[in-house]
């Protein structure tokens, strides 16, 4: 009886467990700071150890650990989406991963990292990953060449959503057509700017 | 329509913004116009790039500003990596830094160890045997040294030593000799050696420094006149390479040594003499330079220093100036005729110098 009931709960914990990593995964594809904030908590110190044990340093860790979670949030993101293990696991595979790179990246050799965790296999993440992080940085440099005002009036509409009456008020045009009107125009140089660098890209 | 009005449109239909008639008109231009199908699905793919760089720009915000707050509250700390550094250096390493420490000690120990028991057991051996071999050395020196000193006390005491030494040979057959004026030069007395050992008494009758030639008369009982001289005195120049051989005194004994003329002027050009390649010594000077016919082309005088295997004579047709000079001085001499032919001319070089060398004089100036 008394060993039934423990196997009984070990299950109802994994069960739990699992509940909880899926709802914060599906707060993390919103951007829900508190999700957030317990995937950090939970996690970094892990990868700091693996970093700093592996001759990186405490930036090193930092910036590992942030893309890795960026990895985690677009997978949450994704339609096909399925954590087929924990999170820990997860961020811990793609830390070593990406630190592994890093480092064959800065010392030209071949490095091992011992693993003390358990690790999945990342790899097709990771590719898509690298090619998302390419067309992020292509979007990041169209961005910054159109310059302003046109770059404020396409965060104010498309990032921030604001009404374009809102837009004509902040940024002073007569009426909301005339700032649609600018908004277009700014958006046909972002695009141009954008597949130019996509199309010699691919 | 023209770009703006169709990315409007393209981008009110990605909304749904549209009313429901003007979907149905935008999706038949889609179907019927392949470029603005084109731009509907670039523009899709383009807005959903612009909205995922938002978020991830807005999630790197998030995750620095947890970072920071995290720190704040104390749920995760930073590590100085300076010292984080030497622990991960201390744990990775510290096993392999035992196991190298206790090889270095062990080998350290073992090295001196054996440098102890060793070393100086050999350098003893060695000194005190350098040290014999020393003392050795020490006394066959001395002991040479004093063989040295007896050698020279030797060399040094011969019973009545000549004070120059030369070659000469005879330009007559009654007693006229021909040397190097440099080998009778300050001699009070002059004596002539001849090839058995034979020593006679000679007078210097002609002495040119500047041809540097001197005349001999062998004036003494014991000389035997030669019916005639085998070689003759030649007058003409001599020809490059041509083969040449000497006899000479350089010692007791009738040296032979053969060349050949290896140039027409002798020391910085000086036309009174040739370069020959002989072999040729101190005691060589006043010597004759003969060709392969017997003809006398020459008399050996010097050698230059600083090279080897350069030495000078005097060309032939000088002994007739000489001779012509001493005339003028001295008419007692005015019969004096020098050999023009060569009595030699087909014979072997053996046969020649048997010949040769009767005539051939050791000259010792005293």
């Amino acid at each position: 009886m008394g060993y039934q009931s423990w196997h009984k709960s070990i299950n109802t914990d994994l069960v739990d467990s699992y509940k909880q990593e899926q709802e914060l995964l599906k707060a993390l594809a919103v951007n829900d700071k508190k999700a957030i904030e317990k995937i950090y908590e939970d996690n970094y110190s892990l990868i700091q150890n693996l970093i700093l044990n592996n001759s990186g340093t405490e930036e090193d860790a930092k910036d590992i650990f942030q893309e890795a979670v960026i990895i985690l949030y677009e997978k949450s993101k994704s339609d096909s989406f399925e954590l087929s293990c924990q999170i820990k696991t997860y961020v811990y595979s793609v830390c070593r991963r990406l630190w592994l790179k890093r480092l064959q990246y800065i010392r030209r050799y071949e490095a091992e990292i011992a693993s003390l965790v358990e690790i999945v296999p990342v790899e097709e993440d990771m590719e898509e990953h690298d090619k998302r992080s390419l067309q992020f940085g292509m979007m990041e440099k169209a961005m910054t060449s159109i310059g302003e005002p046109c770059k404020s009036l396409l965060e104010a509409y498309y990032i921030n959503k604001k009404s374009m009456q809102e837009i004509a008020e902040n940024f002073g045009y007569t009426n909301a057509d005339n700032a649609k009107n600018q908004k277009y125009k700014c958006l046909l140089r972002l695009k141009k700017l954008f597949f130019a660098q996509y199309k010699n890209g691919n | 329509m023209d770009d703006i009005t169709l990315l409007d449109a393209a981008e009110r239909y990605l909304r749904g913004e549209m009313t429901e008639e003007e979907r149905k008109l935008f999706e038949e231009l889609r179907k019927n116009n392949a470029d603005v199908d084109q731009l509907v699905v670039e523009h899709h793919f383009f807005l959903d790039e612009m909205n995922r760089h938002a978020n991830i720009k807005n999630l790197r915000s998030t995750l620095h500003d947890t970072h920071i707050a995290l720190l704040k509250e104390g749920a995760i700390r930073e590590i100085p990596t300076g010292r984080a550094r030497l622990v991960y250096l201390w744990t990775r390493y510290k096993r392999t830094i035992a196991v190298a420490a206790s090889i270095a000690g062990v080998t350290a120990l073992l090295f001196s160890g054996m440098v102890t028991v060793l070393t100086p057991k050999a350098d003893k051996n060695q000194v005190e045997v350098l040290g014999r071999k020393l003392d050795i050395l020490e006394k066959n020196q001395n002991h040479t040294n004093s063989e040295l000193r007896d050698v020279k006390h030797k060399i040094e005491i011969p019973g009545t030593p000549a004070k120059f030494g030369g070659t000469g040979f005879l330009i007559d057959a009654k007693g006229l000799l021909v040397t190097n004026a440099h080998v009778v030069k300050n001699a009070s007395r002059v004596t002539v050696q001849n090839k058995s050992g034979l020593e006679l008494n000679a007078k210097t009758i002609f002495v040119d420094d500047s041809l540097d030639i001197a005349i001999l008369k062998i004036d003494d009982s014991l000389f035997k006149a030669l019916n005639a001289l085998p070689y003759a005195i030649k007058k003409s120049s001599n020809d490059l390479a041509e083969p040449i051989y000497t006899l000479g005194y350089p010692r007791d004994e009738i040296v032979y040594g053969e060349g050949y003329l290896s140039a027409k002027t002798g020391f910085n050009g000086d036309t009174l003499t040739c370069q020959i390649s002989v072999a040729a010594n101190p005691g060589n000077s006043g010597g004759p330079v003969l060709n392969k016919n017997g003809e006398v082309i020459g008399i050996l005088s010097t050698r230059q220093v600083a090279a080897e295997g350069v030495v000078f004579a005097i060309n032939s047709k000088n002994i007739f100036r000489a001779l012509d000079q001493m005339k003028r001085t001295d008419t007692s001499f005015q019969n004096i005729k020098l050999p023009g032919n060569s009595a030699m001319k087909s014979m072997d070089r053996v046969q020649q110098v048997k010949k040769v060398q009767d005539c051939v004089f050791m000259v010792k100036g005293y």
